[in-house]
């Protein structure tokens, strides 16, 4: 695996400025390596989603970033310092170098406008150039890319199905070819049959195309199939960082173990609970730390 | 293509409605108010006149309902709704078709400029909030309740008897005959631009605080966040995503005022002493005027229904959902 | 000994402009006392058809329903004491309880509508009832939304052995919490049927916990059985090329890493 750095996030923190603030990520620094894909799992709460809304700066108030630096390391050589960049400087980064795939693709459509308009007003941005039969096919392969479909141009969000949704996410963050996806929760609302063609899809993206991506997701199964690195986060904090292999047969952190445990594994040994036992078993493979949550 | 013809289905369907109850009306009304009037005026109205009349007002009773119904479909189809007691027996049809462009025109303007100019204020309000721009929220709060003869009469007292910049009343000169010209054409505007601007900002609160509160919500929604986590400009956001969302229930409302442009707004005529459908309203209310009360009330209802069938027609092409639901 | 049997139960929807959609078709299985079933579907399967057809709030078009053999009341009060047999905890641990009332009126009411007690021990049922699902009793006077979702589902299911019921019917338990409470709460429902001898049925999309927590699976594909056996039986040996679609799709650390690395080594990191 490539250990070139893409990103480096160095002490990053963001706080809710509500009264009492809530401190959502505090002092997390990780490295992500070009090409690399980096599981980030967690329960509610534990600010893997602010942290990656804050990284790109998609935070709002009242959430604030208080210290903490996320460097880009551009292919061209060029560091950028995200924080630093100025408003048009960033909406040109956006997307460009860095894209974004959102959860439940429920709502994360325009759902009045055309899927071909959507994806079109990306290369009207950031492409200006591009004449507008140019930019029709760029989108239509775009959706054949993602098995979508090029005749789905004319279609609205509402005549897809979720799958199809979330295809046509992937296809719309793909279409700057961007060095850095974030995935946050694509394939929660989806069935598992949907979700495995999904996740085989961006796998062979990777291989194509050479892109990293950050996997966000409470799954922690599916983080082990798909991950080359895992970082595990608690509280704001990330509690262990380690390859898929290590976190599977060796996990340090009690925390990483506690998770690990509260999938009961498929096809072998039963895992944190045994059925017909009577005794109370919840309290040792279920909640972190003594009573009842 | 379903969607059309099944809703052109039901507006036919309302309309035959409306205008079936407008037949039952007077017929199930105690007492009758066009005999006496028949019978004081017996040498004035002519036969047709009489006859319609009574067709009209149920009189008619040595013919059978279903023959009455006929007959008041046959004057319904020739634009007969019978004979202004108060105008000099001219045809009801006539006395409102006078009226009603005054209406529609100055009422219809204002509120179509009102509309827009609100929501545009208020989607830029939305999505500016937090910033001075909120401002102008306790101000269109206030400009929507403020009685509006009081604000007509104050736009008069300064715009008109203090600056001159307007005149005070009617809708052209006195004197003046209607005509195609670009003379009578200024005088018109002339005359209109106080009542329109004061209907502009009468209702322009309501339009800036309803787009703004709808914005905010929509702001919330996840393809926002999408649009801008694309690089999107604000106006861009502002424009394609986040406005084209927020405006739809803000249609319902507009379509709802555009139905009451017909029913005048009366304050204002009265204020203005402009010739529109209100006034005329009123006078016939108090001048006992049946023939053209209930014409008028025919003319109000058939055009809150064409009101709303612009605004689905819109609705349904802003909102590409709303085709699959209804089809 | 409890049983509730669906013989060949099948539900058409008619939809305005549609056609019609066979929610259902022709499902059969025997729900006992003491032994679980899990009913794994995908959305859109049926599986939630036939939650709502258990509790009667859905009819079921053809085949039969019985409870002990005899056919399921349609109403009165044969109805309401069908309702107290079968009860059915929900999904959504935000949405199933009133958020206006305290824990006491929502365990108070079943007590008090199905005389489970008499008036001057309810109190005391409730106060009973809140330790059997291991929830504090100072939980009692607080509302909905002071509680964690796992809180919640536990109220929920407390709710559901008010009337001491012979079957549960959960639909969906513990999708909705947080990761490492899921087991806690199934644990739960596995140490409470035991001690009451309660008959389940457990609707999940998760092959994982499905089988860890019941006795039979039956695998339902667009409103048929497709597959129906002893849970080890179908996960590790399906017979139907769905059921093997499903179990292959399913994240399973542990065929993905037995190939890859060193030698699978036995020191696996799991209590």
């Amino acid at each position: 695996m490539n250990t070139d750095p893409l990103l480096t996030v160095t002490d990053f923190s963001v706080v809710y400025d509500v009264d009492p603030p809530v401190e959502a990520v505090s002092d997390v620094s990780f490295t992500l390596h070009r090409g690399e894909i980096l599981g980030l799992a967690g329960e509610s709460g534990c600010g893997k989603t602010s942290l990656a809304y804050g990284v790109q700066r998609l935070l709002r108030p009242p959430a604030v970033i208080p210290s903490g630096h996320a460097v880009f390391h551009d292919e061209s050589g060029e560091d950028v310092d995200i924080a630093a960049l100025s408003e048009s400087e960033m909406r040109r980064f956006r997307w460009d170098k860095a894209s974004m795939v959102f959860q439940g693709a429920m709502n994360a459509l325009n759902p009045v406008t055309k899927i071909g308009k959507q994806l079109g007003d990306v290369f009207e941005t950031h492409r200006p150039g591009m004449s507008r039969a140019e930019r029709t096919r760029e989108c239509g392969e775009l959706l054949d890319l993602v098995g979508v479909g090029r005749e789905r141009l004319r279609s609205y969000p509402h005549e897809l199905s979720g799958g199809m949704r979330q295809r046509v996410m992937i296809a719309m963050a793909l279409a700057l070819k961007p060095q850095l996806m974030i995935m946050d929760e694509p394939t929660t609302a989806l069935d598992v049959l949907v979700q495995r063609e999904i996740l085989q899809q961006i796998s062979e993206l990777r291989t194509q195309f050479g892109f990293s991506v950050i996997f966000i997701t409470h799954d922690l199964p599916l983080l082990l199939e798909i991950s080359d690195r895992i970082a595990v986060m608690r509280q704001g904090r990330i509690v262990e960082l380690d390859t898929a292999w290590n976190i599977y047969h060796h996990a340090q952190h009690e925390y990483t173990r506690t998770l690990l445990g509260s999938f009961p594994s498929l096809t072998g040994e039963r895992g944190g609970f045994v059925r017909g036992r009577g005794d109370d078993v919840s309290a040792g493979a279920g909640a972190a730390g003594g009573g009842v949550r | 293509m379903r969607f059309f013809l099944r809703r052109t289905a039901f507006y036919l369907f309302t309309a035959w409605a409306a205008i079936t109850i407008n037949f039952f009306l007077p017929r199930m009304m105690k007492g009758d108010p066009v005999s006496a009037y028949l019978a004081k005026n017996q040498g004035k109205v002519s036969p047709e006149a009489a006859a319609s009349l009574r067709t009209l007002f149920g009189l008619d009773e040595d013919r059978s309902l279903f023959q009455q119904y006929l007959d008041y479909w046959g004057l319904m189809l020739h634009g007969d709704l019978g004979r202004s007691f108060s105008k000099g027996l001219a045809p009801v049809g006539d006395v409102i078709a006078v009226a009603l462009p005054w209406t529609l025109g100055l009422v219809g303007i204002a509120t179509i400029l009102s509309f827009f100019l609100g929501s545009s204020i208020g989607a830029v309000v939305g999505w500016r909030r937090g910033s001075a721009a909120d401002a102008v929220v306790p101000v269109a709060t206030f400009m929507s309740t403020v009685p509006y003869f009081w604000m007509g009469l104050i736009a008069i007292a300064v715009f008109s008897s203090a600056l001159g910049w307007f005149p005070a009343s009617h809708a052209y000169s006195k004197g003046a005959s209607p005509e195609w010209s670009w003379e009578f054409a200024w005088d018109v505007v002339q005359h209109g631009t106080l009542p329109a601007l004061t209907i502009v900002v009468a209702s322009l609160g309501g339009w800036v605080l309803g787009m703004r509160n709808m914005l905010i919500t929509v702001l919330d929604e996840d393809y926002v966040t999408v649009a801008q986590a694309k690089g999107l400009s604000p106006r861009r956001v502002l424009s394609g995503y986040a406005s084209r969302n927020a405006v739809l229930p803000q249609l319902s409302s507009f379509a709802l005022s555009l139905g009451f442009i017909v029913g005048g707004t009366l304050v204002m005529e009265l204020v203005f002493s402009y010739p529109g459908v209100g006034k005329l309203l009123l006078d016939a209310t108090n001048a006992k005027d049946y023939p053209l009360m209930q014409g008028l009330f025919l003319v109000i209802t058939l055009s809150v229904l064409v009101a709303n069938i612009l605004a689905d027609v819109a609705h349904a092409a802003l909102d590409p959902r709303t085709r699959m639901t209804e089809a | 000994m409890t049983t509730l049997e669906f013989r060949h139960v099948s539900k058409r929807y008619t939809v305005r402009g549609a056609g019609d959609l066979l929610a259902l078709d022709d499902v059969t299985f025997t729900l006992t006392s003491g032994r679980t079933i899990a009913l794994v579907g995908q959305s859109g399967s049926g599986k939630s058809t036939i939650a709502k057809i258990l509790t009667q709030l859905e009819r079921a078009t053809s085949g039969a329903i019985l409870l002990d053999g005899a056919p399921v009341p349609r109403r009165g009060r044969a109805l309401r004491r069908y309702r107290q047999q079968v009860r059915m905890v929900f999904q959504d641990p935000f949405a199933s309880l009133n958020p206006y009332h305290t824990i006491r009126h929502h365990l108070e009411r079943p007590l008090l509508l199905d005389h489970v007690v008499p008036k001057d021990e309810v109190d005391d049922e409730v106060h009973r009832l809140l330790d059997r699902v291991h929830l504090d009793a100072a939980v009692v006077d607080r509302r909905p939304h002071e509680l964690s979702g796992g809180q919640r589902q536990r109220v929920a299911i407390a709710r559901a052995l008010a009337s001491r019921p012979s079957l549960l019917v959960a639909d969906e338990p513990v999708s909705m919490l947080d990761v490492s409470i899921r087991l806690g709460v199934l644990n739960l429902l596995a140490e409470l049927q035991h001690a009451s001898n309660l008959g389940v049925l457990y609707i999940t999309h998760d092959l994982a916990t499905a089988r860890h927590f019941s006795d039979e699976i039956m695998v339902l594909h667009h409103g048929r059985v497709v597959e129906h056996g002893a849970a080890d039986d179908v996960i590790l040996d399906p017979q139907h090329p769905y059921t093997r679609a499903l179990r292959d799709a399913s994240p399973n650390p542990e065929v993905h890493f037995s190939g890859a690395g060193p030698a699978a080594d036995a020191s696996r990191s799991r209590p």
